[in-house]
């Protein structure tokens, strides 16, 4: 009997014939419980003939722009930046005091460099042409690899994912292949393309490309199937489809691909510069072993580290700005 | 307005459904989801389409959307018949359906932006339809920063921003809260009256459909078939008032008698399972539950 108690309930008059949208407006926003989630302000919502808001000129001012920046600074953003700081500083200390008292009781820091001789390495070598144009050549592989492995691994994600055809002819090479560690690929690489360049951007390809793919096809597969007919209902084509509802649906699991996919990468290129490479990161850091330079192993390995953090960095900033709707999505960011 | 002069003005937009039939699966594993089914829309006019849950009431509103091809039978939209989804049909969905990605403007521009019209004319049309759900100020935001009522008016919006020549609506405000609800049927009725669309509407409140409808179907348990056909004589514009008037009390009551034989048929086996036959039903053989 609830539905009828409901019915009495019922006392908002609404005008008939004509719509009137001051009246419904008002109606909805004092009779009804619903508010928008994210902050809304009020003053907004008064009924609004259609485009009367006023153009709002921005005028740049060292204020303004101070002000901008200020609101910026939140105190969870501080205390998160002093965490990351604290994190930091703790492995620097270990390494200190671990070089610094030659610590030994099964591992053994009797051989590593001191923070202090990296720096020092860092820089006499670390700012020579030879060291720069090494992180240039690994950078370029990378990215070379790396795009080469969306523009091939996002349209057949997204084909994969929508059409069980295509599914059942590219799946069983993707499974046979993708259990296949990138290393595992570097004399097959050395082989089977005509210089060594081009082996190690193969190399990097290959680790970008399956998790770029599988996550693709996760992020077709995890959509709502209701935007999908909902596109359909709306007149979208087969292609319109792709280009307006399927991607931009999986472009968050896409872009999860992408992080994982530039990690794998990183770790695929090191390991081919040091097997193969005449250049780059890897090889810098392996010939540095070779010649018992131990500072120089560190530097390697550290430009290893920030250049992976930069990568992943600007593929989450990418990711931001592309998709400024995950800001207000249940289990979101914030 | 009346709803004659509805009719006579909104030409177009006639659902024709002609003897339906939806059958799931094959051999042992068939199930008669809808069975000989005809029922019709006359253009203008909204038509209800109420039945316990799982009676096929859901499936036949795909059929006319396009998503579901029938076993049996062919559905026409003006005496054309219907093979695939299409913007001359408008559909709200259960589900809230806005895509996340898009603002609240883009969504409801996205019908126009298939059909190649161009950005002017979709600003403007989007803005006007905005305003008529009372929704202008948002058209900025995001879908997920809006109430379950609010996504739902942007839904019919959007769905009407292409100019169809029917609404299909699948249990639109089924996730919505009771208040709620109660304007957004106000806020239909109103848009209704505007556009004098063809809607079909698919709900399994009694009260809703009684509101809204010029005309009622009553589905039986599965398989699917029409029980009744139940014309609503209260007068146009509906008011909220009408809802305590003896005449909607009566309707209300006839319909709920007729509804509540058919949930227990579908229940049945259930209840017979559990040997729940004591609560004023015979479970026959075949574990329908007659009534008292």
């Amino acid at each position: 009997m609830s539905n009828m108690a409901r019915a009495k309930v019922v006392a908002i008059p609404i005008p008939t014939g004509q719509i009137d949208p001051e009246r419904i407006l008002e109606s909805t926003m004092t009779s009804t419980p619903e508010k928008p989630q994210a902050p809304v302000t009020e003053g907004q919502a008064a009924p609004a003939p259609v485009a009367a808001e006023p153009e709002v000129v921005p005028t740049l001012s060292f204020r303004t722009v101070a002000r901008s920046l200020f609101k910026h600074i939140t105190r969870d953003r501080i205390i998160s930046f002093l965490l990351g700081c604290i994190s930091i500083s703790a492995l620097f200390l270990v390494w200190y005091l671990g070089t610094k008292y030659r610590f030994e009781f099964y591992i053994r820091f009797k051989n590593v460099p001191t923070p202090a001789e990296v720096f020092n390495q860092l820089t006499q070598v670390g700012l020579s042409n030879k060291y720069l144009v090494n992180i240039a050549i690994s950078v370029k592989r990378i990215l070379t690899g790396f795009f080469i492995a969306i523009a091939i691994a996002v349209p057949l994600g997204l084909l994969i994912g929508k059409y069980e055809r295509v599914r059942d002819l590219f799946m069983p090479c993707v499974e046979i292949l993708r259990p296949i560690p990138a290393i595992a690929w570097v004399p097959m690489s050395i082989m089977l393309w005509p210089n060594n360049e081009a082996a190690i951007v193969f190399i990097t390809f290959i680790g970008a490309f399956f998790p770029i793919l599988l996550n693709t096809i996760h992020g077709v597969h995890s959509l709502d199937g209701v935007l999908v007919r909902a596109g359909r209902c709306l007149g979208a084509n087969e292609a319109q489809l792709f280009w307006n509802v399927i991607l931009p649906g999986s472009l968050p699991h896409i872009f999860t691909g992408l992080a994982v996919g530039m990690g794998v990468a990183w770790v695929s290129l090191i390991a081919a510069e040091m097997i193969s490479g005449q250049f780059g990161v890897g090889y810098f850091t392996w010939e540095a072993y070779s010649l018992v330079d131990y500072p120089a192993i560190m530097l390697g390995m550290i430009t290893i580290g920030v250049l992976g953090l930069a990568c992943s960095g600007v593929i989450r900033m990418v990711g931001v700005l592309l998709m400024p709707w995950l800001a207000y999505a249940p289990g979101g960011r914030r | 307005m009346s709803v004659a002069e509805a009719h006579a003005e909104a030409a177009r937009g006639f659902i024709d459904v002609r003897n339906i039939g939806v059958t799931f699966g094959r051999d042992e594993n068939e199930v008669v989801a809808v069975k000989e089914v005809s029922i019709n829309v006359q253009p203008g006019e909204f038509v209800s389409l109420i039945g316990p849950s799982g009676c096929g009431k859901s499936t036949l509103l795909s059929i006319v959307a396009g998503f579901v091809k029938p076993t049996k039978g062919a559905a026409l939209l003006d005496g054309k018949k219907i093979t695939k989804p299409g913007s001359d049909r408008g559909v709200v969905f259960q589900q809230y359906s806005l895509f996340p990605w898009l603002s609240v403007r883009k969504n409801v521009e996205f019908g126009l932006k298939m059909a190649g019209v161009d950005q002017n004319k979709r600003l403007t049309t989007a803005r006007s339809l905005l305003d008529l759900a009372g929704l202008l100020s948002f058209e900025n935001h995001y879908p997920d920063q809006l109430s379950g009522g609010m996504k739902q008016r942007i839904g019919i919006v959007r769905a009407l921003a292409t100019s169809p020549q029917v609404l299909l609506m699948d249990e639109p405000f089924g996730a919505l809260d009771t208040q709620t609800r109660v304007v957004m049927q106000e806020i239909l009725t109103n848009i209704w009256q505007q556009f004098r669309i063809s809607v079909l509407f698919i709900t399994h409140d009694i009260e809703e459909s009684i509101f809204l409808s010029d005309r009622i179907y009553v589905m039986t348990a599965r398989p699917g078939r029409i029980k009744a056909e139940i014309k609503v004589p209260l007068p146009r514009p509906r008011t909220p008032e009408m809802t305590d008037t003896p005449e909607f009390m009566n309707l209300v009551q006839e319909l709920k008698g007729l509804i509540r034989e058919e949930s227990l048929a579908a229940m049945a086996p259930e209840i017979k399972d559990r040997g729940l036959s004591g609560f004023g039903m015979k479970v026959g053989p075949k574990g329908v539950g007659e009534l008292y």
